[in-house]
Formats: C-alpha cells, sequence, structure tokens
C-alpha cells in the first residue's frame, strides 16, 4: 500500500482577522485517504480549531465543498495521492461570505436556491444505470443536486455580479419546469427570462465542470434558453398564450 | 409553560430531534456542536429508514421501535423518502427456511412482511443474484442521513431554538453536584465562554463516553464503527438485504444515482480514529456481489468509516452483539444532578430517542408537558439556511 506524507497547504481564516491566511500542515496519507479525512486527521492531531464542514463522506450530502489546488471538489470523493502534487491547496469556496477556514455561509445560496421551491424527491425518472422490470416504469429518488454550492463558486459570473441567480437555482427551476407537478410554470419561465436569470450566462461551463453530481447546470440553464425562445415564437405566431 | 434553559451537546439527530421536542415543550433551548451540525455518525449512516425487519428475530424491542417511528417519520417529515420499500433475498435453502421464523417474527412485531417467489423478486429487481430462491418485501426505505435530520434542526430554529456550530464543550461548570455551565470554545472566532442552564443533555452519540469523563460519570458506550461503500449506478430500486441474522456486507441501500453496501462492526476507543481497514472494504465488494453482482463491476464512489453509539459496556468485542435500543441515563444516580445523558438508537428512532429524553427532563424538572413531535410536520430541510 502506498503511503506518502504530504503537505496541506490549508486557507485559515477567524472572525475579526483582517484577511485569510495560509498554514501548512503535514500528515500521512495512503491510497484510500481522501482530502476530507486529510483534513480530519489535522484536526484531530494537529490542529483542533480547523472550521471545516462535512457529514456524509460519500457525495451525496454535498457539504463538504471546497477547492483542492483551485479546482471546486467535494473533499470527500478526492483521493490526495491520485492529485499527484506533494503539496494540496485547500481553500474555501469562492463567491460567498466565508464563516471561517473553509467554511462559507450558504445562506446566499438557499435565499435563490429556496425561491424556485424544487420538491426534493423526483416523482417518476428514468435511469438508464439498470434494467427496469416490467410495470415498473421509473424509480423514485432524489434529486440529483445535493446544494454542494461548487456550481456557483465555480462560475465565473457568480464573483462580479450578486444578483445572477446563478446555475444551481437556474438548474432547479429548469427541473420544476420539466417536471411541474401541477405547479404552473409560466412564473417560474417569467422568473428566468431576465437579465439575472438564464440571458446573463456567459456559457464557460465551469458549472457542468464543477458539479460532482451529474446536474450540469450549464445544461439546464441552455435548456431554459431553448424553452424561453419556443414560447416566445409560439407567441410571436399567435399559437401559444398558455406558456 | 416552562421557562427552564435546556443545553444540548451534541448536534447530530438526537439533538435535533431533543432541540424540536424540548422547544415545542416550551423550553429555551440551546445547541453546541463541535462541528457543523449532523457531522458525527449521523450523516454517515447508509441512508436506511428501518421497517425493523433487520432485528425482528433477535432484538424485538428495536424492531418495534422501528417500524412505530417509521410510521410517524414518513408522516411529519413527507417528501423526505424515497419510498421503494426493502427486500429479504434468500440466496441458500438455509436462508429460505429462515424466512419462516422471519416473516413470524416481523408480524409479531407489526411490521408488514410479503412473501415473494423467485420470479416475483427478479420481475421486482433484475440485478438481484438470478440464484435467489424467495424474497421478503417489507416498509424500509432510503432517507437522506443529512437532509432529515436536518428538518429537525430547521424546525426548532424557526421555534426559536439556539443552534450554535463549530462550538465545542471544554469544561462543565459545577455548582455544588450540580452541573450548572458549560465552557465552550467558538472555533469561528477561537474565544471561549460559558453557557449557564437548568438542565444539560449529551447527545453526543459514539461521542457520549468522551462527554461523561469529562462530567465526571460513567456513560456505558462502545463506538463501533462500520464500513459502507458506495458504488456508481443505481443497482436496485428497493433496499436490498440477505435473508439471515445481520453479518457484514448484508445490505445495500439505493440512494440518488449510488448504491451503498454496508457494513460491517468492530469496535474503537476513539470515535475520531475509525481508519478504514481494506479488508473490510474487500469485504462490501465480495458480499455486496453475492447480493447483487454488478456490485463486482460498477465503478467506485466512495469507502467510510461511521461509528455507531451501541450501548453497552465499554469492553465489548465487536458491536455486534450489542441491542440497537437506545436509552436515557439520568447521572442523578451516580449524584451528578442537572445532567442526562441520550444515547444508542439509530437513526429512525432519533424522535423516539428525543420523546424519551424530553420525559426525563420534565420529569427533573417536575413539569409535566405532553410531548407534541408525533404529529408536527417538520419544515423542509432547505429551512435551515435561510
Amino acid at each position: 500500500m502506498a503511503e506518502q506524507i504530504i503537505e496541506f497547504k490549508v486557507q485559515r481564516y477567524k472572525q475579526g482577522q483582517p484577511a485569510p491566511t495560509y498554514q501548512t500542515f503535514k500528515t500521512l496519507c495512503d491510497d484510500n485517504t481522501t482530502v476530507l479525512v486529510a483534513l480530519q486527521d489535522i484536526r484531530r492531531d494537529q490542529d483542533g480549531s480547523l472550521v471545516l464542514r462535512h457529514s456524509c463522506h460519500h457525495a451525496s450530502c454535498g457539504t463538504c465543498g471546497m477547492r483542492v489546488n483551485g479546482k471546486e471538489e467535494l473533499g470527500c470523493v478526492v483521493k490526495v495521492l491520485d492529485l499527484g502534487t506533494s503539496t494540496v491547496t485547500v481553500e474555501p469556496m469562492r463567491n460567498m461570505p466565508i464563516i471561517s477556514d473553509l467554511v462559507v455561509n450558504m445562506e446566499p445560496f438557499y435565499d435563490r436556491y429556496n425561491a424556485v421551491g424544487m420538491p426534493y424527491v423526483r416523482q417518476s425518472e428514468y435511469l438508464d444505470e439498470a434494467d427496469l422490470a416490467e410495470g415498473l416504469e421509473a424509480y423514485q429518488r432524489y434529486e440529483n443536486c445535493i446544494e454542494c454550492n461548487l456550481c456557483v463558486s465555480g462560475c465565473p459570473i457568480m464573483g462580479s455580479d450578486e444578483l445572477y441567480l446563478g446555475p444551481a437555482t437556474l438548474a432547479a427551476a429548469r427541473r420544476v419546469i420539466e417536471e411541474p407537478r401541477g405547479v404552473p410554470t409560466k412564473p417560474l419561465l417569467d422568473w428566468v427570462d431576465s437579465e439575472n436569470g438564464c440571458w446573463r450566462c456567459h456559457v464557460a461551463y465551469e458549472c457542468n465542470t464543477a458539479c460532482p453530481s451529474e446536474v450540469y447546470p450549464g445544461d439546464q440553464i441552455m435548456a431554459l434558453r431553448r424553452d424561453l425562445t419556443k414560447r416566445k415564437f409560439r407567441g410571436l405566431f399567435g399559437r401559444g398564450g398558455k406558456g | 409553560m416552562a421557562s427552564f434553559h435546556a443545553v444540548i451537546i451534541g448536534g447530530g439527530g438526537t439533538g435535533a430531534a431533543v432541540a424540536h421536542d424540548l422547544t415545542l415543550r416550551g423550553y429555551k433551548v440551546t445547541l453546541v456542536e463541535r462541528g457543523e451540525v449532523t457531522s458525527g455518525t449521523t450523516g454517515r449512516h447508509h441512508g436506511l429508514l428501518h421497517s425493523g425487519a433487520r432485528y425482528a428475530v433477535k432484538d424485538k424491542e428495536s424492531a418495534v421501535e422501528c417500524i412505530d417511528e417509521n410510521m410517524i417519520l414518513r408522516r411529519i417529515a413527507p417528501g423526505s423518502f424515497e419510498l421503494n420499500d426493502g427486500l429479504f433475498v434468500a440466496l441458500t435453502e438455509e436462508e429460505a427456511n429462515y424466512s419462516h421464523e422471519f416473516i413470524e417474527a416481523c408480524h409479531e412485531c407489526g411490521i408488514p412482511a410479503r412473501r415473494l417467489s423467485a420470479k416475483e423478486v427478479l420481475a421486482c429487481e433484475p440485478n438481484v443474484n438470478p440464484d435467489v430462491i424467495m424474497g421478503v418485501q417489507v416498509p424500509d426505505a432510503t432517507m437522506d442521513a443529512m437532509r432529515m435530520p436536518l428538518r429537525f434542526f430547521a424546525t426548532a430554529k424557526h421555534s426559536g431554538a439556539t443552534i450554535k456550530t463549530y462550538t465545542e464543550v471544554v469544561d462543565f461548570i459545577k455548582r455544588g453536584n450540580a452541573v450548572s455551565a458549560i465552557r465552550v470554545r467558538d472555533h469561528t472566532t477561537n474565544k471561549e465562554y460559558e453557557i449557564g442552564g437548568d438542565i444539560f443533555i449529551s447527545a453526543a452519540g459514539a461521542w457520549s463516553g468522551k462527554i461523561g469523563d469529562m462530567v465526571g460519570v460513567e456513560v456505558p458506550i462502545r463506538p463501533s464503527p462500520g464500513v459502507m461503500l458506495a458504488v456508481r449506478g443505481r443497482l436496485c430500486n428497493m433496499v436490498i438485504n440477505r435473508l439471515h441474522a445481520s453479518g457484514d456486507g448484508d445490505i445495500i441501500v439505493p440512494q440518488r444515482a449510488l448504491s451503498v453496501v454496508g457494513t460491517s462492526s468492530w469496535v474503537v476507543d476513539d470515535p475520531d480514529n475509525l481508519g478504514l481497514p481494506r479488508d473490510h472494504i474487500d469485504m462490501m465488494i465480495k458480499y455486496g456481489s453475492e447480493l447483487i453482482p454488478g456490485v463486482r463491476t460498477a465503478p467506485f464512489r466512495a469507502a467510510w468509516s461511521a461509528a455507531r453509539p451501541l450501548i453497552g459496556p465499554r469492553g465489548a468485542d465487536t458491536g455486534r452483539e450489542l441491542s440497537r435500543t437506545f436509552k436515557c441515563f439520568d447521572h442523578a444516580d451516580e449524584g451528578v444532578e442537572g445532567f442526562v445523558t441520550i444515547t444508542g438508537g439509530k437513526a429512525t428512532t432519533l424522535r423516539g430517542m428525543a420523546e424519551a429524553t424530553a420525559n426525563v427532563v420534565c420529569q427533573k424538572m417536575g413539569l409535566e408537558i405532553p410531548c407534541g413531535t408525533r404529529e408536527f410536520t417538520l419544515l423542509p430541510h432547505t429551512a435551515y439556511y435561510a
């Protein structure tokens, strides 16, 4: 089993401090050690004041979003030795207020995201990972989005425009439009059809790269644009009106 | 209404449910957690909403608790579960014979259990081992291990409870023989301060032995970790269990587009140092692929350990022999007032654990206030951060 001492350069910040600083720790990693576990080891053995978020340890809760060597990642599924760097730089997500060390304040995320009102369980969906039995049209399962904020951290627009609804919120809006369950979709389409909505995106697709959970927000934003364009043309030719 | 201040130590599912229960009963509630909420054992379990069937034969008390709380949670946390049921599959004649005792025990505990032929099993779950002999369907479900408890936090918070995360207890302060305050360190500021209260409740789960040591009371808790493995791909719709007495690698919980294989069991002294035994991961692949052969070829997503807080002497062996039930300890019996511990149990029974704890607290305070959580619909998890 491969074992290696790895240097972690961790961004530190405590409230009241003028600006974040970096602190370096060394810790032993084997080929199963994830960035999250390495940080927990550092907290246990070297510095109990290291603040980080984590919960499920298998990429389903979305709490351990961070930047690892400058890339948006869930720390729980990145194996340290796979990174191939002797120093691993760990920083909090961007475009959010920092609470302390690696933890950002998630309230702005939920303020936008909750406005969509997306139910948390999908009503129906086909999945191609397993054969489906006859009479069993679809699985009932949780939404893919794990509210990790990595797409928001990766988005080049979010940093300069805090009014932008952002990739996670727009993707959630698209899900409700796709599966409305009796909810009128017109108000949602009107909401995203604005300068702070789906037209604000610069199509950098950083959100698609950052997404650990197959939501692909960039694709969803493009789908919203198609929905809106269709609606506009229907209106122009007088065949629509129902939204 | 009561105006007592209850201070809860531990922000897992149990602490969340106790905060919600005591808030509803009119207490002023403060909860402290050294990390993010659900960062201990709570968020890390495989995500099974137990029907109780796993315990029906050997641990009836836990089984009955599970089915009761399963039904209550479906009611008070609508939209929080993948309601896909559970399936126990027999792969040997011995296991098929065991089904009679198993179904009878389920029925004795009030757990609906339906016998399925091999053909019916494979019709529902085409990826199950084709050598399956028969199966039993029970009302298990998948829960989001973090977001379901988060609904208790959200509801408690919006009813007035104060939740202090990244706030670690560093000392207990006593007046005479009673705990009167805790000294905490806020890791976001590195500052220490005291929180006074009328009653202190340890809901620290696998860490409750450590908290007990700080107070000077004996909490018979055994941190008993298990390894879980998540593979990509939804290999089953229902929760697939092996039809036998609980053992290693005998459950696969589907969740989102993942399949989670669990679990093993051993015991440790330090719940912060679980390790991740490689042979246990291999065991999950070996036994998991007996249930669903696709486990062996599915792409790896994650492997991790989580520590169950099992009640038992600190010297217990593997953890398998310990009951999954819960217990509330009033440490007045050991001469310490103002301090109780709730531990044991499991995510499925968090509400019941909180009810039992709040009853003990009310009794200590000389109050008779009924529990209100059985019918109280919880706020959505997203309300916690908003």
